[in-house]
């Protein structure tokens, strides 16, 4: 059961093959056996996930289950979940317990799902490889020297593992699409706005955005469905209809123009990685797709201008954490300056710190127009090329990172680990959707093929992935460690 | 050496909506503490602001009142500071481009003269909490109930010259956002407050001195004794051979004196930046459009009316129109009794004396508008004399009767008009004061004018008042004649 899609196992539910408590109990059993080693999640909610499952079983036996109930899931820590602690990798969070629910939380449940529990992350998902989490690294399943990629890393690797079919994810900078790469999984950011932000909580506002995190690209698809669309608290989230994600899925390709911008196969790709893209992209043009090279000529300034906006939005997103009403208060603080310093300091990791103070440093009298303004101008600038690009092919094709998984500890230098981002970031500064999907490896590490698509183009994204994936099985690769000698 | 003192405000009005500027919860004041913040105003991890339309609306009435620009575009910013009463460690405020653009405000003086104060513009902003520093020993507790309560920061050019003008421009500030029904402006419960800049320079000299900004100060006494105190402060300061320093200050009511809160040096850099939470406030023509012609009559437009369509007199206008609760009751009592200049008289003579005798103002009045409308309708109707409507407005007052034509059929007050029942009463008593008659019977005829008050007396006595006494008058003149 544990290596199936959500499609498979919602066939296996409807046709009584198995219940989703028979499900869950099956995948909560891997989780306690296998997570010791991987790390993946924070919080288990075993006697919660049980309880839903039931729920579920009972709905469906009374005719009303839907297409999700009692299918298990696991959400990054990032979303606040009611009674469940949501610590968003982060000493500062360790003791806090949200009174409500995400909006994607409060979605899901009303779709009937089951929630495993809380998935392992860097620290208020900040990092590239899951490295920065309070609660320790996580371990990339396929090699357990690798990293998973970050931030979604637990929630990636649980999903390669086989802990859980599926989990939720958000991405700011390629967060879901990075370690899905990593993993060897498909995972859907979608445009800004399309997803309620409402309790997910924030890292850079303006560039955040949840997405699901599965095996397939029609996995995706069903999940988008349930968590996408308007939401009143989110004044970011768009009004605009969710069309049925799976009814595009089997659209034939032929036709469709596939643009790879020059700037994504350049100077720093692993020469592994660019055959192996180069690879998958020609199964396109099998499906009857075109492929020519586009431009994207300010994509060198993408990394510069994020790592402007996000620290700076941070900054400010997280001065809440100070010790006063909820999370970590340092001891016998000597007054109000003390209590704010050493809570702070004691709270928050390395990589949180830093990029406080980069983002503090350029909101800084003196220096906002010559860092923020000038960032906000790029950001305008890198949108353009997208758009400029989309006037003349329908998706863009490449990499999802320069390398594949690399290993545990070796980018020690938080600028080289930036570096690693580099064909993600511009993606979220523009707003428009990305899908990463399983492409081919370099030895036993994953590598994923990143298609972006033009502003709520999630329907074609997700059906030229899903063809994709009918005709290839690089998807259904499982790691070794998946397979339990029982 | 003489000295000219320059003065600016920023006046915060806290905006009458019923729930707060990026949250659902109520803004209703006194509550216990801590019972009307949600997770949004707790500024819990996760939240997220949405934007309430009934503030944007209010603002924009405040624009259109004082023929603000209005730009199609504000923004709201993030103003970045650590302080326990500021859960999220930024307010949220509008910087660079705020809701109401520049406008101007006309201050009535002493002297009668009146003056044009501008407004460089108006922003929206939330409220922080409150941090309570008494009820705990040794500690400090926060209620964030105000928190996120909505405020319209308006910011005056450096136009006022004196304290008396910076209190006017303030009353001025308090009338206009009450007529409009924007803001209580209770400021005993912080409705309004301001910020003033004060500075001083010799008669005659064009730049500006150093200024020194006073901090929260919550009433219109207290923002003339501020000033009056920082004045003295500074030309002191000077003449000393001192220096004024840029500064925050407080203002201490008790000592009636402004103390040092922080140099310039130790400001904030706040480190504003848009709000990536919030969208852009996009206004449309017709949305402002809709509002300028809904907006209320204003205090000065409501002064000249009564004075050029009802006729009053330019007091009598300018006291009736001073707040929208007056000028709202007076127009009551004017439409149901049909004659201005008696609603006038009946609003500001007996009423206005009952009110000041308890204390009370003219929303807690025991008699309503109504009541007092139809009251002095049948004193113009004649239905009753004089007299009789102040027995009746007493008994209104007293809540003994629902209306006045109630408490005329329960008292009998019904002024007699009919002649054969008044001669009947004037015979009467003629009959019984046969000294009196014979006094008058004897009298120079141009006497005997005076000596008919008397009998007017016993006639109106003998009808418990209610005699019509213009009618009394004539016919005891005729049948007293009649006897000579």
């Amino acid at each position: 059961m544990h290596d199936k899609t959500l499609a498979e196992l919602a066939r296996g539910l409807d046709a009584g093959e198995f219940s989703s408590r028979e499900l869950t109990q099956h995948l909560l059993g891997r989780i306690d056996r296998l997570d010791g080693e991987l790390n993946s999640f924070i919080t288990v909610t075993f006697d919660q996930a049980l309880a839903e499952a039931e729920a579920a079983d009972a709905a469906r036996a009374k005719g009303d289950a839907g297409p999700l109930t009692g299918l298990p899931l696991a959400l990054k820590d990032i979303f606040c979940t009611r009674d469940v602690k949501t610590s968003c990798g982060s000493k500062m969070l360790d003791s806090f317990v949200s009174p409500y629910d995400a909006t994607v939380v409060e979605r899901l449940k009303a779709a009937g799902t089951v929630s495993l529990g809380k998935t392992n992350m860097d620290e208020f998902a900040m990092g590239s490889s899951n490295e920065n989490s309070f609660f320790g690294p996580v371990k990339n399943p396929w090699d357990l020297a690798a990293v998973p990629g970050g931030s979604s890393g637990g929630s990636a690797a649980a999903v390669a593992a086989g802990l859980v079919p599926a989990a939720m994810g958000t991405d700011t900078g390629g967060s879901i699409r990075q370690p899905a790469a990593f993993c060897g999984i498909t995972g859907l950011k979608p445009t800004y706005g399309r997803v309620s932000r409402y309790g997910m909580i924030a890292y850079a506002s303006s560039l955040d955005q949840a997405g699901p995190m599965a095996r397939s690209a029609e996995d995706c698809a069903l999940l988008l469905g349930a968590i996408a669309g308007h939401d009143l608290r989110d004044s970011t989230s768009v009004a605009r209809g969710v069309p049925d994600y799976l009814a595009e899925l089997n659209a034939p390709l032929s036709g469709l123009k596939i643009g790879l911008p020059r700037e994504y196969f350049g100077d720093g790709l692993d020469p592994e990685v660019e055959a192996a893209t180069r690879a998958a992209i020609q199964a396109f043009e099998t499906l009857g797709a075109t492929v020519r090279e586009v431009s994207l000529p300010h994509t060198h300034y993408a990394i510069p201008a994020y790592y402007v906006i996000a620290p700076a939005e941070a900054s400010s997103n997280l001065s809440r954490y100070d010790g006063v009403r909820f999370g970590h208060r340092c001891d016998n603080p000597a007054d109000l300056i003390d209590l704010y310093k050493r809570s702070r300091a004691e709270g928050f990791g390395d990589e949180v710190k830093r990029r406080i103070l980069i983002g503090t440093h350029t909101l800084s009298e003196g220096f906002f127009d010559a860092y923020y303004k000038k960032a906000q101008q790029v950001r305008r600038l890198i949108r353009q090329d997208f758009l400029d690009a989309f006037e003349e092919v329908d998706v863009l094709m490449g990499p999802a990172s320069p390398t594949p998984a690399f290993d545990l500890g070796a980018n020690k230098d938080p600028v080289s680990m930036y570096l690693q981002d580099i064909y993600t970031i511009a993606v979220n500064l523009a707003g428009i959707p990305g899908i990463s999907v399983p492409a081919g490896f370099v030895g036993n590490r994953p590598l994923g093929l990143q298609i972006l698509g033009t502003h709520f183009a999630e329907a074609q994204l997700l059906n030229v992935a899903h063809q994709f994936q009918q005709a290839t099985d690089w998807h259904r690769r499982r790691p070794a460690f998946a397979e339990e000698t029982a | 050496m003489q000295w000219e003192t320059v003065i600016g405000l920023e006046v915060h009005v806290q905006l009458a909506t019923r729930s707060k500027i990026f949250s659902g919860a109520s803004t209703a004041f006194g509550a216990e503490p801590n019972t009307q913040a949600c997770a949004v105003d707790l500024g819990l991890p996760g939240v997220l602001p949405v934007l309430n339309e009934q503030a944007v609306a209010m603002a924009v009435q405040f624009g259109l009142a004082i023929h603000a620009e209005i730009p199609e575009v504000s923004v709201f910013d993030r103003k970045n500071y650590f302080y326990p009463d500021l859960p999220k460690g930024y307010q949220t405020s509008q910087m660079y481009h705020p809701i109401v653009g520049a406008g101007e405000v006309e201050i009535s003086l002493e002297d009668g003269t009146t003056k044009r104060i501008r407004v460089h513009h108006a922003h929206l902003e939330e409220d922080a909490g409150k941090s309570l520093h008494e009820d705990f020993h040794g500690m400090t507790g926060v209620d964030l109930n105000r928190a996120g309560t909505p405020l319209l920061e308006i910011v005056s050019e450096p136009d006022l010259r004196s304290a008396k003008e910076a209190a006017a421009y303030l009353k001025a500030i308090h009338s206009i956002v009450t007529y409009l029904g924007i803001s209580d402006g209770n400021m005993a419960e912080g409705s309004m407050r301001c910020d003033v800049n004060v500075s001083v320079r010799p008669s005659g000299q064009e730049a500006f001195g150093t200024r020194a900004e006073i901090k929260n100060v919550n009433s219109f006494r207290f923002v003339e004794r501020a000033i009056a105190f920082e004045v003295e402060r500074q030309i002191e300061l000077i003449e000393d051979g001192g220096q004024v320093v840029q500064e925050t200050r407080l203002f201490d009511p008790e000592r009636d004196e402004t103390r040092s809160m922080r140099t310039k040096e130790e400001a904030n850099d706040y480190r504003y930046f848009p709000c990536p939470d919030l969208l852009p406030v996009v206004l449309d023509q017709a949305y402002v459009d809709h509002l300028r012609d809904n907006l209320p009559e204003l205090p000065a437009d409501k002064r000249t009316r009564f004075e050029t369509e009802l006729g009053l007199s330019a007091y009598d206008a300018s006291v009736l129109s001073a707040t929208r609760e007056m000028a709202d009751f007076f127009e009551e009592v004017k439409d149901v009794c049909g004659d201005a200049k008696q609603a006038a008289n009946w609003v500001q003579g007996e009423l206005a004396g009952a009110l000041n005798r308890e204390g009370l103002s003219i929303t807690d009045s025991p008699v309503s508008a109504h009541q007092l409308g139809e009251l002095v309708g049948r004193v113009i109707d004649d239905t009753i004399n004089g007299k009789a409507a102040k027995q009746v407005f007493q008994a209104l007052w007293n809540g003994q009767g629902a209306s006045a034509d109630e408490v005329i059929e329960a008292k009998g007050l019904k002024q007699v008009t009919d002649s054969g029942a008044i001669e009947a009463m004037i015979d009467q008593v003629i009959a019984d004061s046969p000294a009196q008659v014979a006094q008058y019977r004897d009298a120079e005829p141009e006497k005997r004018g005076k000596m008919i008050g008397y009998f007017v007396g016993q006639v109106m006595k003998a009808s418990r008042g209610t005699a019509n006494p213009q009618q009394v008058n004539a016919l005891l003149k005729e049948k007293l004649d009649a006897l000579c």
